[in-house]
């Protein structure tokens, strides 16, 4: 028993045959070999697997694949921009080392930038907060938060140079 | 100094492809034509298995196969081997039951797999591993460490008697007994090192293929050290021969351990790739790594400290019982020994050690090397009852440290328990730390937490540990099963850009980048030049692996050695071409000058001419490829000290991390962002250990009760303030680098520090870890004594 999926990815549009069991982590790893996107619990609870759903940052292991039907996702795979540019969270985890293994990366850089978006100048109590759905077994998260800090630093930073 | 070599804090080459979803990790290749394997798992701690009707699996959809423990047997398969043979008291060998890779009659711990199913999708293989019918009888289990011994507990093994894997000890055992029957103080200690899951965040994972037209066999697997797993699968399991089989560790989402040893899932995988004619693969499950991946700790001690009437150490004792798990992993034997009691005299002159360890077998998930490996556990044993005893004496545990500490001049130091320390310095560090952690006001701070109803303490940890387990011949002649040098290629390319292959394995450390910078330095080739490879074992020389810190200091020494040759080589093609003496050649900064001229060749330049000999040396070979395997003389010791600060609520229990220095002495640094890095996510673990991570089996049944991540408590980005790292240099004197290692400091410090601060808070001992229940608990009981006071 299957049934199709249309949906937009990273904004290309794309229609998938799945199962009604079939996770949006699975859609995204298997069906359309974004294996960015990183499964690394089955409890909901790691973040490796996170991406954008309309804009937000959702747990694509918990999500079924049927509910993002005409909806737009954004993977890791989609952050940067086309000419290879690393989008700003990127470049800050770079920076700063906000990472080791890169396992928990995609989860976190995509956790990240919708703190961001929710919250431009988040305290560091906030951004660990935050990161309370996202597991980091390598880094002690230190670097992590100093690389979101630095980040909605250097975005406020450019902001005010263009007004 | 080059702009990227040695010393500079070069962002990390590998960064990009992790931070753009390009990384390459096991569960990400895709194979044609690939199948899946799903494991049908005991629910049993301890059963005899009875029966296993395969046609209830067989006839259901898109399945190919089912495997049982007798199918792997028939094949000839063996059983996974202990790497390390232990010698009990009397001389005798310790007992060493193999570990099935299918479960034959009898499974031994919960999760242990019993058959496999393949099938073309997961979920059809998942769907037909739950309806394949397996008959069990239960069996009465062993659980606990510390009663496993006792006799009457169920047997694991028929033939272990009392579960004693064996029983070991090392150090003068009347000496010590001399020593505390002339001290003034003795200090007494009980101690629990919780059992912990290591969780590296990506799953452990497979995918086997065989190749009918070269007879190969390959096994892309998350391996902290391939070339190992293949010697293990060859020599031991009969999986192949060695040169028809080929382990590919791709990019590996961290290891901490747990992905050194070879286990029965991948090894199924590679197996069955070859009946069922296609790629098999499989990635565990979170809930199968909780019960597979090998654990970690899992001491219960008792140890006992003599002290002269000024505090000076007189003698330690220690009694250990060590749970192996249900059977002997790989280095499950050497963890609780070698690498933990050599351990025990710390940064101190202690003239007599003695140490037992009781290693024994239970009904549970096998357990062996965490981050650290016997030496957190050792510095948990120290650096617990020397604050001990300075908190008895009404000393300052920084005082009481410093009168006891090994000093600058009196290295070399032979400890009393095998190991001879070669440099260290260990005040330095010390007062570095209460410094960066401005100890003078503690008193002020603790004043102000108790205004705010906050209970403050303190804790110190002086840690050492050591790193690159060396030299292979010692390590040989204390019973490991292999030799514990690395290896090294550097391969100039004919227009000049350098392949490195090196035989350790990078799952974070940041190999790609650290080496690269070895080779900036060493040869004048900037690090975006230099390809580092590694994880292939049809690609790089034979390696060990990287585990126990050793990559830098043994892998990196090997290359070391490796540039040398290079440049030997690079000196006769250059003295050719300037037409000048090879003795009068000079290199410096990638470049052969002829000494005193302007005269210069550039290293890419003889590169070119030892690939296009045109205009050449005679009797030199061409091509510009060397290759060096180094056995290190000695391991290294890094050193450090932490300091930790908590603040305890009286009312719930919760202790808050309120502050963290640690200063370390890694000797020389190659690149300072990525080992304070290893710093910090190495005190995460170590903090994790103390005050909430607990691997918990129910007693009677064996079940692992804190088998996900809503029951085993993962340590997040709110349960830690900002860390101050500090580092303090003294080069190790017997590696050509000058380097000790930098990987495991956090996590062997870092629980001895929160639990000595956290014990200084409520003032009454807790064991690990340190949850908010049992830190009220204590709080609770130590109430009517203060109360009475
Ligand atoms: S995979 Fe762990 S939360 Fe989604
Ligand atoms: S970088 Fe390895 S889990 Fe975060």
């Amino acid at each position: 028993m299957s049934t199709t999926v249309s949906l937009t990815v990273n904004g290309k549009p794309c229609t998938v045959e799945v199962e009604p069991r079939t996770l949006l982590s699975a859609l995204l790893r298997d069906k359309l070999g974004l294996t960015g996107t990183h499964v690394g619990c089955d409890t909901s609870q790691c973040g490796a697997c996170v991406v954008h759903v309309d804009g937000k940052s959702r747990k694509s292991c918990t999500t079924l694949a049927v509910q993002v039907d005409g909806a737009e996702v954004t993977t890791i795979e989609g952050l940067a921009a086309a000419d290879g540019t690393l989008h700003p969270m990127q470049e800050a985890f770079r920076e700063n080392h906000g990472l080791q293994c890169g396992f928990c990366t995609p989860g976190m850089v995509m956790s990240a930038v919708d703190l961001l978006h929710t919250n431009p100048s988040p305290t560091e109590a906030e951004v660990r907060e935050w990161l309370e759905g996202n597991i980091c077994r390598c880094t002690g998260y230190h670097n992590i938060v100093k690389a979101i800090l630095d980040c909605a630093a250097n975005l406020r930073g450019a902001q005010q140079a263009a007004e | 100094m080059t702009a990227d070599g040695i010393g500079v804090a070069v962002r990390r080459k590998e960064d990009r492809r992790f931070l753009t979803g390009a990384g390459r990790y096991t569960d990400d290749i895709d194979r044609y034509g690939q199948v899946y394997a799903c494991f049908v798992r005991s629910p049993y701690a301890h059963a005899t298995v009875d029966s296993i009707n395969k046609e209830s699996a067989l006839g259901m959809p898109g399945v190919l196969a089912v495997f049982t423990g007798a199918d792997v047997a028939a094949d000839g398969l063996g059983l996974l081997p202990a790497g390390w043979m232990i010698h009990n008291k009397d001389g005798s060998p310790m007992k060493t039951p193999g570990h099935p890779l299918l479960v034959a009659d009898r499974a031994r711990y919960v999760g242990e797999a019993v058959a496999v199913v393949i099938a073309e999708t997961y979920a059809q293989a998942r769907d037909a591993a739950d309806a394949l019918e397996v008959d069990y009888t239960p069996l009465p289990a062993t659980i606990a460490t510390g009663t496993a011994s006792k006799p009457g507990q169920p047997q694991v093994h028929d033939d272990v008697p009392n579960n004693t894997a064996f029983d070991w000890c090392i150090g003068d055992k009347a000496a010590t007994e001399a020593a505390f029957a002339n001290a003034a103080h003795i200090t007494k200690l009980d101690i629990v090192n919780n059992r912990l899951i290591p969780n590296a965040m990506e799953p452990r994972a497979a995918v086997g293929e065989y190749d009918p037209g070269t007879e190969i066999t390959t096994l892309y697997t998350t391996s902290q050290n391939p070339h190992v797993a293949r010697l293990v699968l060859s020599a031991f399991v009969q999986l192949a021969p060695e040169h028809k089989l080929r382990i590919v560790a791709p990019d590996v989402g961290g290891g901490f351990g747990s992905k050194i040893y070879v286990y029965a899932e991948e090894t199924v995988c590679a197996w069955a790739a070859r009946k069922v004619k296609r790629p098999v693969r499989w990635t565990a499950e979170r809930s199968e790594s909780f019960v597979t991946d090998a654990h970690g700790r899992d001491h219960v001690t008792h140890a006992e400290l003599a002290m002269d009437a000024n505090g000076k150490f007189l003698g330690l004792r220690v009694k250990t019982f060590a749970n192996l798990g249900a059977f002997a992993s790989l280095f499950g034997t050497a963890t609780p020994t070698y690498l933990y009691m050599t351990l025990l005299s710390g940064q101190y002159k202690i003239p007599a050690i003695y140490g037992e360890v009781d290693a024994v077998y239970t009904n549970t998930t096998p357990v062996d090397a965490y981050r650290g490996a016997g030496r957190p556990e050792a510095t948990f044993v120290v650096e617990r009852i020397v604050e001990t005893a300075a908190r008895e004496l009404g000393l300052d545990p920084a005082d009481l440290r410093r009168r006891n500490f090994i000093q600058p001049d009196e290295f070399p130091y032979q400890t009393p328990v095998l190991l001879q320390y070669d440099t260290g310095d260990y005040d330095k560090h010390l007062t570095k730390a209460l410094d960066l952690g401005d100890y003078a006001n503690f008193t002020i701070r603790k004043a102000d937490s108790a205004a705010r109803g906050k209970l403050r303490g303190v804790g110190f940890a002086c840690y050492i540990e050591a790193c690159g387990i060396a030299p292979s011949a010692a390590v040989g002649a204390l019973g490991g099963g292999v030799g514990l040098w690395e290896s090294g290629t550097i391969r100039f390319n004919p227009t000049g850009n350098v392949t490195v292959h090196t035989g350790s394995h990078s799952h974070g450390q940041g190999h790609e980048t650290a080496f690269a910078q070895l080779i900036a330095t060493h040869l004048g080739v900037p690090v975006d030049q230099v390809e580092v490879v590694h994880g292939d074992t049809m690609q790089t020389p034979f390696g060990m692996g990287t585990y126990g810190s050793r990559s830098l200091a043994v892998g990196g020494s090997a290359l070391v050695k490796a540039a040398d040759k290079i440049v030997a080589k690079g000196k006769k093609i250059a003295a050719h071409l300037l037409e000048a003496s090879e003795a009068d050649i000079e290199f410096t900064d990638g470049k052969f000058t002829v000494a005193g001229t302007d005269k210069a060749k550039s290293i890419q330049e003889v590169a070119f001419a030892a690939y296009v000999p045109h205009n050449y040396p005679a009797g030199v070979e061409p091509g510009l490829e060397e290759s060096a395997f180094y056995d290190p003389l000695n391991f290294t010791f890094p050193a450090g000290t932490q300091i930790c600060e908590v603040e305890v609520d009286p009312d719930t229990g919760e202790v808050e991390i309120v502050q963290f220095v640690a200063v370390d002495d890694f000797g020389k640094i190659i690149n300072p962002m990525i080992v304070e890095g290893q710093v910090h996510g190495g005190i995460a673990q170590g903090v994790g250990q103390a005050l909430m991570e607990h691997a918990v089996y129910d007693q009677d049944t064996g079940q692992l009760l804190s088998g996900s991540y809503m029951d085993y408590c993962m340590p997040r980005a709110d349960d830690f303030p900002t860390l101050k790292v500090g580092l303090t240099e003294t080069p190790c004197t017997h590696n050509p680098l000058g380097v000790k290692g930098c990987g495991e400091a956090g996590a062997i410090a870092a629980p001895a520090a929160v639990m000595n601060a956290v014990t200084n808070a409520v003032g009454t001992m807790v064991q690990m870890p340190a949850t908010p229940l049992r830190v009220w608990e204590a709080l609770q009981s130590a109430a009517p004594a203060a109360a009475a006071e």
